[in-house]
């Protein structure tokens, strides 16, 4: 059951999102105070439903598979991938990415000397306005402790493990800068379309957690 | 946070935010589009939180925290007033 | 308080500018930030942030992005 959004009484649930009965049973003390303090700033005209709306929706639009078009037009265009590392916002505008929610922006590659991986120690920053909500263990206090000081560690929960000679390289972002990182093109992919390479770059790489999928069918000219 | 001793390994389940959760994010969010919130704001008000709490409450039970405490400092809203909607709003919590 | 603990008192290097933002510890208590202050990217060798805790590869690294008015500048020899 869906609720519409001018639905103004008893309306706890937000729209598109699960409105079933039994998870206000589950809505913690900071929960319903966060009901409530909706509800009187919507009162005192600080904020209206629209504006919480809006937000919902604008994250409800954000992905990683923004990132993973991005990933992949610099796979294929040379002249693309020099742009995103040169100027991202303009790339995210070129492929119709809208990025105007970040202050700042760097995109990171990894090259068979560098892996980049990302972390917010301070809090959770994460490149939303591109790839939407951040997942539970990017937020948590083991991520954020442990990736710092023992990246390749915290990477092996993850199935990645680097070759020896490999640097790694963590950043942390402490201030309005946002980071996401351009895996490495994996093996195998000649030939595959724009959107097929785009399927292997997961969130997780984005990341940089991990490395790009390799592909389940190999492609390569015979 | 950074460095902090802990051998905790990651818990790499996921979960689809709840409505409540989406609702401190959209709310936090929106306030800051009006330039009632600042991210650096928030990241004061959940770091002056005392430590017992700032451990033992979700990430979004924390954010709702933050809000809070800046909504309060600023004048925006008093915890009277919000305690006294949490107070007319309990009723309608009830599955029936 | 912006600047993470653990890199307090660390000898790195400036990898990159990324130009001028409002100071945020004026917007943390609601100021307006003003005036600008330009934001590093600064590297740090993670033995030397770590010492004998670090345990991988001794070429790893780490970078902050951190204000102009926490940097301390190191004359070169």
């Amino acid at each position: 059951m869906s609720h519409d959004h001018d639905h103004v009484h008893g309306d706890h649930d937000v729209s598109q999102h699960d409105p079933e009965a039994a998870e206000r049973n589950k809505v913690p003390f900071y929960g319903k105070r966060m009901y409530a303090m909706r509800d009187l700033l919507i009162e005192k005209g600080v904020l209206t439903r629209e504006d919480i709306q809006r937000e919902i929706e604008y994250m409800d639009s954000r992905s990683p598979a923004n990132g993973a078009r991005l990933v992949a037009r610099a796979w294929v265009s040379e002249r693309f991938k020099q742009l995103l590392l040169s100027d991202p916002k303009a790339a995210c505008a070129e492929l119709g990415i809208d990025a105007s929610g970040l202050t700042e922006f760097v995109v990171l590659e990894n090259t068979e000397q560098v892996h980049n991986l990302v972390v917010c120690t301070l809090c959770s920053c994460y490149p939303r306005p591109i790839l939407g909500r951040p997942p539970d263990w990017y937020k948590s206090f083991a991520y954020r402790s442990r990736a710092v000081v023992e990246p390749r560690a915290v990477m092996a929960e993850f199935g990645t493990s680097l070759p020896d000679d490999v640097e790694v390289r963590v950043f942390d972002s402490s201030a309005d800068v946002r980071y996401l990182v351009l895996p490495m093109r994996p093996e195998a992919t000649d030939g595959l379309s724009e959107e097929e390479l785009a399927a292997l770059v997961t969130r997780d790489s984005l990341i940089g957690v991990t490395e790009a999928k390799l592909p389940t069918v190999p492609a390569t000219a015979v | 946070m950074g460095g902090r001793p802990n051998d905790a390994p990651l818990n790499l389940a996921e979960h689809t935010p709840a409505d409540w959760e989406v609702l401190v994010d959209a709310v936090s969010v929106a306030l800051g589009a009006r330039g009632l919130r600042t991210t650096d704001e928030l990241r004061r008000a959940m770091e002056d939180m005392p430590a017992d709490d700032y451990l033992a409450l979700s990430y979004y039970e924390r954010w709702a925290r933050g809000t809070e405490q800046l909504l309060v400092e600023k004048g925006v809203l008093t915890r009277d007033e919000i305690d006294r909607k949490m107070a007319e709003l309990e009723p309608t919590w009830d599955v029936s | 308080m912006r600047t993470p603990a653990y890199v307090k008192g660390k000898l790195g290097w400036i990898e990159r500018v990324h130009g001028s933002f409002r100071n945020p510890e004026s917007l943390a208590y609601g100021g307006d930030g003003m005036p600008a202050q330009p934001l590093y990217m600064v590297g740090f060798r993670q033995t030397d942030l770590w010492q004998t805790r670090y345990s991988e590869k001794p070429s790893d690294t780490l970078y902050v992005d951190l204000y102009e008015h926490w940097l301390e500048g190191v004359p070169s020899t």
